[in-house]
């Protein structure tokens, strides 16, 4: 469950860039260590992000984990869906349960690959 | 079970039989609410049945054991809820010692808060108390507050508060909330060390806060050496008293170097918890920190009067709109008078004898990751019971089906699967023994049959509860759910 | 000893399981130096002694005085079906409910209880309570900081002084800016509220009726701090709330109050129950316990903590608020005696209060020298000025059994002759008759 295409984070959201445009998720990992999730805090479309600052929040039941953008650039659309249905992101990480997509500005750095990215959780899951 | 809006009949009359003139010949229409609230019309009879149906549905410590580790349930005395109802005590209006000549109408409440406070200074080891805030968090909040002020007013530069990782929740969230940075120390081997204090500790740092025993049950043993270096960067020492149960009479926070400390009179002088609530987080200081202390003091005459003294210009100022939950603390006053020295030091004693004896009657069904002398409370791990795909939780509620609460479980953090048992001095040694044999056998079963424990609790009003679908639903009130 | 219940026998045997010889050897680890200095404790008294001690101290209070003091904190009568109900053991001793199943009582009784608070103040949400008022108070203004991300905070000074001297301790350490808008002769000052909002508001702070006794309509002035994007936070009193217009109708973002005045005695300030409501949008903002209604695994309805992830012992440091216990007890105070009440028993306690004061305030202003401060309607409480210093009446009057309410000077410079009286539907027409003719010779 880590699609070869994307790029992740250490802290393990994804990030699929088309263009000027990053997508960003959280990993199928990230969503199974968390369990269900009951509510997903995003930034306003406009909000400026900064790679690395917090960004927002996931809950579930019995524990809340930050949200760290991967990326650098201004929110142009945030998945309004997740509001009422934030089950999404446990469904579908890494397609309808995606969270923002970003303009980008500046290269962002240290994000690893599928199998770099494999590497970390399985040091993590142990 | 229906709730009380669901039996609500409209045009059934309470118990109020008098009527006022309307508010409209008092009050504009435009300032009056435009339709009804929506409270309940029930008969007396409805209302004291549906409430007594309601109480059959919790367990309590009059009715069940009740080890819930760190949270000291221990028999809460029936004679304070008479000193409790003392009309005397429960009339009386607290802007009363306010009004100038009024002082004279209260004088046995201020003579309550008064010695309450000399109690607790001579039990801690303390030069002066508060008896303000409202709970243990509250406590916490006040202390932290005094550790502001005291830097503050020294011009100390000081940013940040250190908070060992097996500390109470609250200790993190009330020093960030009186603004300062949290920084958390790896325990080893279950306690504090002089080492991994000395990685965190620098000038920056304000104070420490700490829970001894702490919440494993096991005593700071490296207190002396740990006062000597927050004392050389002029940090303050605070003391979390959730777990005073277990040395009163044996140490004295105030003599062995803490400089704030809270107490929670709901756990360790019995005051009944009601469900969560209301409690007393009353906070003593050393010498050095008493000018910081919220206002009002109560202050003794020369000619034996009492008195409120609002004189003093480094007082944080106001933590609580009066006393703190005065209806509280003296139950606890009147807990203190009937034990007396000896009778809190047995309690004491008695709290950390049942404690190991149930560790050591426990030490072959469960994993103990620190299997040594305990002090009030010891945690075990379900880390083997896990193997077998049982989990801490389900233990819990395997316990509810066999009429005992359950432990504190998944606290503290750094210990897996954990169950934390805390019995208090007031269980006998035959409910000590029920509960052992009881928590074996679920081990037992988690052997045989672990499908059973995985199922419980089937004995009680409901099975397990979806809480996804609760967080999700918001359905918070009768009249608002999620679509 | 009272209420350890080993016997020496059963000790023995303990000892002996665990391999000690003695219960000392439990505490080796609290080394000689480490040992109390001192522990002067009176020793122990038998139930009978500590009774009667308590009794005495009980006798030193005087509370047979009639009393007009309300300032926040109302003497309204409690219906016996309270205590009786909320003594019951299984509710009095149990803890905050962890495990939901064997807590279904407290559970419920909560949520029941949220569902009649947002019904009275006309709100989406409630939380399981706060300490006391103030507090609910401080914490609304938390929550208008976080939601805004703004620094500066409004307040009318003809809310409480008392919360208004809570809110200053609490927020030293957090660098917000707090601008006291003054009252005009005791009304909120409206326009000079609406003119203060600006981009940088937070929240803007009023209550209804007023520390005053004063009751306002805000619907306009939370229209202005709606455009700001300001959070509209109001304080309210319950037992009035049951007539009067409703925070939600006024389109408040938060509403709070001290829940005192339904259910529990005044006991010398406390325990006091702090109630919070707020819109659905506020709710993931809101600090303390809130309690959701969800199924069991055989689809029974049952109850829970709900949306625990703001709390402390899940984000720590990060959490909306350090609290961690309820008022749990006072808010099942509070809901049985609304349940006791009903709907019609609570507005008719509202409406004799009411009627009482009005009587009062007649009587009292026809006294020469005597008027009233606060112009425009008022609930169950007013403010009156006097020809003389109130302190020194009060010191007089309460001599005679009678304090005749609370002084305005106490918190305010100018207001040396200012007197707050407040009635209740307990406050008989004879009692008010008295004070009267008290305080007409008083004055002569």
């Amino acid at each position: 469950m880590i699609p070869a295409d994307l790029k992740y984070a250490k802290t393990h959201e994804w990030v699929k860039v088309v263009g000027d445009v990053a997508t960003v998720g959280i990993s199928h990992f990230a969503q199974e260590q968390l369990g269900d999730l009951t509510f997903v805090e995003l930034p306003a479309v406009g909000d400026t992000l900064e790679q690395g600052e917090e960004f927002g929040s996931v809950e579930s039941v019995k524990a809340a984990s930050e949200l760290y953008a991967p990326v650098s650039g201004e929110v142009i659309e945030v998945n309004e869906e997740l509001e009422d249905a934030p089950e999404k992101v446990n469904e579908s990480p890494f397609e309808e349960g995606w969270l923002l997509k970003v303009r980008i500005s500046g290269e962002p750095d240290g994000l690893l690959d599928a199998d770099a990215y494999a590497t970390l959780i399985e040091s993590e899951a142990h | 079970m229906k709730t009380i809006f669901e039996q609500s009949v409209p045009g059934r009359e309470g118990c109020w039989p008098c009527e006022g003139l309307s508010e409209e010949t008092f009050i504009p229409k435009e300032l009056l609410r435009n339709e009804e609230a929506g409270l309940p019309s029930a008969g007396e009879l409805d209302v004291v049945r549906h409430f007594t149906k309601l109480s059959q549905r919790n367990f309590g410590v009059d009715g069940n054991f009740y080890p819930l580790g760190s949270c000291t349930m221990k028999y809460n005395p029936k004679f304070t809820e008479v000193v409790g109802a003392m009309p005397g005590f429960t009339r009386l209006h607290p802007v009363l010692p306010q009004l100038q000549g009024a002082g004279r109408l209260c004088q046995g409440a201020l003579e309550v808060i008064y010695e309450t406070e000399q109690l607790l200074c001579e039990i801690t080891g303390m030069n002066a108390y508060t008896l303000h805030p409202m709970a243990g968090a509250h406590g916490e909040l006040t202390g932290v507050m005094l550790m502001a002020a005291y830097h503050r007013d020294k011009g100390n530069k000081k940013t940040k508060v250190i908070v060992p990782d097996s500390a109470h929740g609250t200790n993190p969230a009330s020093a960030a909330i009186a603004g300062f940075e949290v920084v958390s120390i790896e325990s080893r081997d279950g306690i504090i060390a002089p080492e991994a204090l000395r990685e965190v500790l620098d000038d920056e740092v304000a104070g420490m806060m700490m829970t001894c025993p702490n919440t494993l049950g096991l005593f700071e043993k490296n207190l002396p050496e740990i006062v000597a270096m927050l004392r050389e960067v002029d940090a303050l020492l605070y003391y979390d008293g959730a777990n005073l149960n277990a040395i009163m009479g044996k140490m004295r926070v105030g003599d062995v170097g803490f400089d704030i400390v809270h107490l929670n009179l709901h756990k360790t002088f019995a005051t009944p918890h009601g469900g969560g609530g209301p409690g007393s987080g009353p906070v003593g200081v050393s010498e050095r920190v008493t000018p910081y202390l919220p206002v009002s003091r109560v202050q003794k005459l020369e000619d034996g009067q009492f008195v409120l003294d609002y004189d003093h210009p480094k007082s944080i100022g106001y933590v609580a709109p009066f006393y703190g939950n005065f209806g509280v603390f003296l139950k606890a006053y009147s807990y203190i008078l009937r034990l007396g020295k000896t009778g809190l030091a047995r309690a004491t004693e008695n709290a950390v004898l049942s404690a190991n004896y149930m560790r050591k009657r426990l030490e072959d069904a469960f994993e103990i990751p620190y299997n040594r002398t305990c002090m009030h409370e010891f945690v075990l791990s379900a880390v083997r019971q896990a193997e077998k795909g049982v989990r801490a939780l389900d233990i819990a509620k395997a316990l509810l089906d066999k009429g005992h609460h359950a432990p504190t479980i998944y606290f503290p953090l750094i210990v897996k699967e954990c169950m934390m048992i805390e019995p208090t001095e007031t269980e006998n040694k035959a409910t000590l023994d029920t509960f052992v044999d009881d928590l074996v056998a679920i081990a037992d079963m988690v052997q045989s049959d672990p499908e059973v424990i995985q199922n419980a609790p089937v004995t009680l009003p409901v099975t397990r509860l979806d809480e996804t679908k609760a967080a999700r639903g918001m359905e918070l009130t009768e009249d608002l759910a999620n679509a | 000893m009272p209420f350890v219940p080993h016997t020496p026998e059963e000790v023995r045997e303990m000892l002996a399981v665990i391999g000690v010889d003695s219960v000392d050897d439990l505490f080796a680890e609290i080394t000689e130096s480490m040992r109390p200095q001192s522990f002067d404790i009176p020793e122990g008294l038998s139930e009978m002694e500590v009774l009667a001690k308590l009794e005495g101290m009980a006798a030193k209070n005087a509370t047979d005085s009639a009393s007009f003091l309300g300032a926040g904190f109302y003497d309204h009568y409690i219906p016996a079906a309270v205590d009786a109900l909320t003594m019951r053991g299984e509710f009095y001793t149990a803890y905050t409910p962890y495990q939901p199943e064997a807590s279904q009582g407290t559970l419920q009784a909560i949520f029941e209880y949220q569902t009649a608070i947002c019904r009275l103040m006309d709100m989406d949400c409630a939380n399981a309570s706060v300490y006391d008022g103030g507090t609910a108070m401080y914490e609304a203004t938390m929550m208008a900081v976080r939601k805004t991300k703004r620094r500066k905070v409004l307040i009318s000074e003809a809310l409480n002084p008392i919360y208004r001297v809570m809110l200053d301790s609490y927020i030293t350490n957090l660098n917000l800016e707090v601008v006291c808008v003054p009252h005009k002769n005791g009304r909120t000052d409206i326009e000079g509220l609406k003119a203060a909002i600006d981009d940088k508001t937070a929240a803007v702070l009023v209550q209804n009726p007023n520390f005053f006794g004063s009751v306002n309509d805000f619907t306009e002035l939370f229209n202005a701090a709606r455009e700001k994007k300001a959070v509209s936070i109001i304080s309210s009193y319950p037992v009035l709330q049951a007539l009067l217009k409703t925070p939600g109708q006024m389109g408040a973002d938060i509403a709070v109050a001290e829940g005192q005045s339904l259910g529990l005695p005044l006991s010398f300030g406390g325990p006091y129950l702090g109630i919070m409501t707020c819109t659905k949008k506020m709710v993931r903002q809101m600090p303390g316990r809130i309690v959701g209604r969800t199924e069991d695994t055989e689809g029974r309805t049952g109850y829970v903590l709900t949306l625990q992830a703001r709390e402390q012992h899940i984000r720590r440091q990060k959490a909306t608020s350090n609290i961690c216990s309820n008022q749990s007890l006072c808010a099942l105070r509070a809901l049985v005696h609304m349940c006791a009440l009903g709907e019609m028993g609570i507005r008719r306690a509202a409406r004799l209060s009411i009627e009482r004061a009005h009587l009062c305030a007649e009587k009292l202003t026809a006294i020469p020298g005597v008027e009233m401060l606060t112009d425009g309607p008022f609930g169950n409480e007013f403010a009156i000025t006097l020809p003389v210093n109130a302190f020194e009446i009060i010191s007089t009057l309460s001599e005679r059994g009678f304090i005749p309410g609370f002084p305005l000077g106490r918190y305010y410079d100018d207001l040396d002759n200012g007197l707050l009286v407040a009635c209740t539907e307990k406050t008989s027409e004879e009692q008010i008759g008295i004070l009267a003719e008290m305080m007409r010779g008083a004055l002569k």
